[in-house]
């Protein structure tokens, strides 16, 4: 008889794995991918294909050199990949486009010790040293239905924070993406649809993304700014549901998402009517995630103790 | 609040199966640590001839539990072996005779108050059979019955696979409320709550048809969220009372029995037949026709399989008791023990754990807890052997029920890191204790000297 296997209890495993749930995450995007393939046109399936292959390569190679153990087939730099590509215009030149995914991935990810360990959201990271480092290539807007031909053309907050009427789209334009924008960003039914269905599934919990959303509404009501226009523009939804609820990066209790989705939601506001950008979502989410261990600490479970022994 | 819990696979395949009695083993090895406290003093010597029910060793100290011959026949030798945990105890090896003769000194004991009570459920050997193995009559024997306002029967049996205690109730329940009748009457307990999983329609029926007889039994009914039988889960979730930590359910004013031991309790007052056989589940991916079977304590587990048609593919992985607390026993030769509610034998795509990957902080573990603990953050705390860390924590809260590991998608092997920081967290207070203990004679010898 062969030796019997001798281990720690349990001996039943959950069916879920980092690779299931990141298979969930790339599920919930595919709607926005589809929108933006509809909307942009076929280069925004070449942005996204390019972002995900410079993501996974890159982890990859680095893993290797590094002589670490490979994780780049679980799926989180397919994540990385497309939500980068999301935030990037249809117009950006390929080369920045390869340049975004591996400061993703190596600078942000990998050299604070890969997946679970980084501080901030990669995607996110590189996005705002893009918009840094290409400020020209990243504001140029296309209007859809133009292919790579760009004609800029300014995106629904830029219109609306420069008085622009005539540019601002109307409600349901907003709703179904067809105006000027980052590629995942600007289709907000198939952000919605993708969010559900994380809710659904498990993956994430509605705090983050309601709260976050809810605070940008509340906000722009006091401020006397249109509610429904200031929710559904720019990248908040994008963020709210995919960005503010990665878990190496914001708090995992409900009190502390609770607080995460505050804070984002003020420091986006803080930017969009008072500061120098129109837009302001990655930024607060970035700000945000540096205050993630705090807002943790804060808010940690409290273990059932009871009360005095007798 | 409510607490935490996991949705495990039911597998409840033999709720269904009536117990069947197991051919006489030819050997028993029994040993004398079958409960949780002091090993059991050997009565026997080799060549001895003995009867079903005899006693082989005595209760030695206060937390201790009498054990009786399973098997008629021959001592053939008295023998140390490595126990599940890994120490050394004594053990007896009877050779089987056969005939199963019941031993003549066998008869109902005598109960007329609880002082008798408690002896005679001393002297069955009974001790929790769901598992934890703390030996009846210490948990009875409370010295203050004026605190006991309640008696949880623990008929949960939250585990996979496990279904003994179903059929308990099933088949014994006229036992399961005598015992409840003989606890109203010695110990004076007006409330008595039986507390189970409601996938297990069958018992509760019979539990309720039962209960409505009396006024002073109810049939709790609870959702099948694992770990429902844990003690203090139980608890909470009956009564809403919080154990505090380190304390015991008495602390609250209840006391927690499992349904199994107290039906055997009834059982041993009516007949006299001390603790000598177990129904337990034998099932798993490597069994034929998962069964429940009737062994002597003692029986080695390779000998149950045979009542349950054999193995399907060779087993890789045995346990003693259900797949989310169970042991996974060295060899197939280990005995079935007083506390064996089931053995469980997997093949090897059951037994194989998955591939442990790194963790992506999705905090599942702490949303999972029943006691609302942090796993990464103690595992982390481990690593750095940081004992002080380990404390706030609240390690030493951890019941091992295995939720964060089954729920963690990375795999971690978060119940071993939480063993593993209870360890260090008791040998770091024991350190501290002593310490102290030193401090302080130092300083009353100082001022002796003054």
């Amino acid at each position: 008889m062969s030796k019997l296997i001798s281990s720690v209890s349990p001996h039943f495993y959950g069916k879920r794995t980092t690779q299931t749930i990141m298979l969930d995450v790339i599920i919930a995007l595919l709607p926005a991918a589809v929108a933006s393939v509809i909307i942009f046109g076929l280069r925004s399936l070449l942005v996204i294909a390019v972002c995900i292959g410079t993501c996974v390569l890159s982890e990859f190679l680095f893993q290797k050199l590094c002589k670490r153990e490979v994780t780049a087939m679980d799926l989180s730099a397919v994540v990385t990949g497309m939500l980068l590509a999301f935030n990037l215009p249809v117009s950006i030149p390929i080369w920045q486009a390869v340049l975004g995914s591996v400061t993703a991935i190596i600078v942000v990810k990998q050299l604070f010790g890969g997946i679970g360990q980084n501080f901030a959201n990669p995607a996110i990271t590189a996005r705002i040293i893009m918009m840094t480092a290409f400020s020209g290539s990243m504001t140029t807007w296309t209007m859809p239905g133009n292919g790579a031909d760009a004609v800029s053309s300014p995106t629904p907050l830029a219109a609306a924070a420069k008085g622009l009427k005539d540019a601002m789209p109307s409600y349901q334009t907003l709703f179904l993406g067809n105006h000027g924008g980052c590629l995942g960003e600007t289709c907000a039914l198939a952000i919605i649809l993708g969010g559900i269905y994380l809710v659904i599934r498990g993956v994430i919990t509605w705090h983050t993304p309601v709260v976050y959303v809810a605070t940008v509404a509340l906000m722009s009501f006091i401020c006397g700014k249109d509610v429904l226009y200031q929710v559904l523009s720019g990248g908040l939804l994008l963020g709210a549901v995919f960005m503010a609820t990665d878990y190496a990066t914001t708090p995992n209790t409900k009190w502390g998402k609770v607080v995460f989705g505050v804070g984002c939601g003020l420091i986006t506001i803080l930017i969009r009517f008072w500061g120098n950008l129109p837009e302001g979502v990655s930024f607060s989410i970035l700000i945000m995630n540096i205050l993630t261990p705090y807002i943790s600490k804060l808010t940690r479970s409290k273990p059932l103790v009871g009360g005095a022994k007798k | 609040m409510k607490l935490h819990g996991i949705k495990v696979p039911h597998k409840k395949n033999t709720a269904g199966c009536k117990p069947v009695r197991i051919p006489v083993p030819e050997r028993v090895v029994i040993p004398m640590s079958m409960h949780i406290g002091k090993l059991a003093k050997v009565t026997v010597k080799k060549g001895d001839e003995l009867k079903v029910g005899q006693l082989i060793g005595e209760a030695d100290g206060f937390v201790s539990s009498n054990i009786h011959a399973s098997v008629s026949g021959v001592v053939e030798k008295v023998d140390e072996m490595v126990a599940s945990n890994g120490s050394k105890v004594p053990c007896v090896i009877i050779k089987s005779d056969g005939k199963q003769e019941m031993y003549e000194g066998l008869k109902a004991p005598d109960v007329k108050d609880f002082q008798s009570f408690v002896q005679a459920v001393k002297e069955s050997g009974v001790v929790g059979l769901g598992g934890a193995g703390f030996p009846s009559f210490v948990k009875l024997g409370v010295k203050d019955l004026s605190k006991v306002e309640a008696v949880i029967i623990n008929a949960a049996e939250c585990e996979p696979y496990i279904t003994s205690d179903t059929r308990t109730m099933i088949d014994k329940s006229d036992f399961v409320f005598k015992g409840i009748d003989a606890v109203r009457k010695f110990m004076g307990v007006k409330r008595f709550i039986i507390g189970v999983e409601n996938n297990k329609r069958e018992a509760i029926e019979v539990m309720q048809k039962s209960a409505e007889k009396t006024d002073d039994v109810e049939v709790h009914v609870m959702p099948s969220i694992y770990p429902q039988g844990g003690e203090k889960v139980l608890v909470y979730n009956t009564v809403k009372r919080i154990i505090p930590k380190g304390g015991l359910p008495l602390d609250v004013g209840v006391i927690v029995t499992n349904v199994t031991t107290l039906a055997f309790i009834a059982e041993y007052l009516e007949t006299g037949v001390p603790l000598v056989e177990k129904c337990l589940t034998v099932d798993g991916s490597a069994v034929k026709e998962p069964k429940n079977v009737i062994a002597p304590i003692g029986t080695p587990i390779k000998d149950l399989i045979e009542g349950a048609g054999g193995f399907k593919s060779e087993p890789a992985k045995v346990l003693y008791g259900g797949p989310m607390m169970g042991i996974a026993v060295p060899s197939m030769d280990e005995p079935v023990l007083k506390n064996t509610n089931a053995v469980i034998f997997m093949d090897e795509k059951e037994a194989t754990p998955p591939k442990t990957t790194p963790c992506i902080s999705c905090g599942a573990c702490v949303s999972h807890c029943p006691f609302r603990l942090d796993p990464r953050e103690i595992s982390r705390a481990y690593k750095l052997k940081d004992a002080e860390a380990l404390e706030a924590l609240c390690v030493d809260l951890c019941m091992e029920c295995g939720c964060c590991s089954y729920i963690c998608p990375a795999n971690r092997p978060l119940v071993q890191t939480n063993k593993l920081g209870k360890v260090m967290l008791r040998e770091y207070l024991n350190e501290k204790k002593a310490r102290q203990e030193k401090e302080n004679k130092e300083k009353e010898k100082k001022e002796a000297k003054k």
